[in-house]
């Protein structure tokens, strides 16, 4: 399976309809078996963390069987703004 | 990963001072072994037998991968010692069982009361805006930071 950070990028965008995703490769070596993740969608708004990372996993889930190691942080919109004006 | 071990390790750090080196005395942790089963009913025994419980690679006492290491070390600062740890590199059955049982695709993971809590990611977020202290009260257990933070109060 071809794995690669904006693979992963662009399907948390676009199934989770984030407004920003980062996507970094934590691998030694960049050769992408370690992620972390950054997601900010409104579909978060509402949800507790357990449930906002199972929308994650979920998203992932085909894909996560391949990743070795996985961070993920999960923000609404508004999180995300008061986070960038730190 | 260093990254966020790096911020877990300087939240650690922060909330470490003052502790006296009693961080240095191992945890009461059960070095329970797992029956070999992966089965839903034994994990439901499983995370229902005690108030904490984790699944880690390796053991509290050598942690074989970083985020597991994390956990270990997040429930020490608050003296959570008395918890039971499974090692799901000793049994391929208990590491897949309890994905599937909880619905979550990587290791550690960590219960509380019998309730799936999340992974290293949730457990460093609960630690850091002090859900985990509240949570740790509902089952009747002091977070050792409140009287830590006490001390430092008092100084």
């Amino acid at each position: 399976m071809e794995l690669s950070a904006e693979y992963l990028r662009e399907k948390l965008q676009r199934d989770l309809e984030a407004e920003h995703v980062e996507v970094e490769d934590t691998t030694p070596n960049r050769c992408a078996s370690s992620f972390r993740v950054l997601v900010v969608s409104a579909k978060f708004e509402g949800k507790p963390l357990l449930q906002r990372h199972r929308l994650v996993n979920t998203c992932l889930a085909e894909e996560l069987l391949h990743i070795h190691a996985f961070e993920q942080k999960t923000l609404t919109p508004e999180q995300w703004a008061r986070e960038q004006q730190k | 990963m260093s990254g966020t071990l790096g911020r877990a390790a300087a939240a650690l750090l922060r909330w470490g001072r003052g502790a006296g080196g009693g961080g240095l005395r191992g945890p009461g942790v059960r070095a329970a072994s797992s029956g070999g089963s992966g089965s839903a009913e034994h994990l439901d025994a499983l995370v229902k037998k005690d108030k904490v419980v984790v699944f880690l690679k390796g053991t509290p006492e050598q942690p074989q991968c970083g985020f597991s290491n994390a956990v270990v070390q997040i429930l020490r600062l608050h003296g959570v010692r008395d918890y039971a740890a499974y090692n799901v590199l000793d049994d391929p059955q208990l590491r897949q069982g309890i994905k599937d049982y909880s619905n979550w695709p990587t290791i550690p993971q960590v219960y509380l009361n019998g309730e799936f809590v999340g992974g290293c990611d949730i457990l460093l977020q609960m630690h850091q805006n002090g859900d985990l202290v509240e949570e740790l009260k509902k089952l009747g257990i002091r977070s050792a930071l409140l009287d830590e933070k006490k001390d430092q109060d008092s100084k």
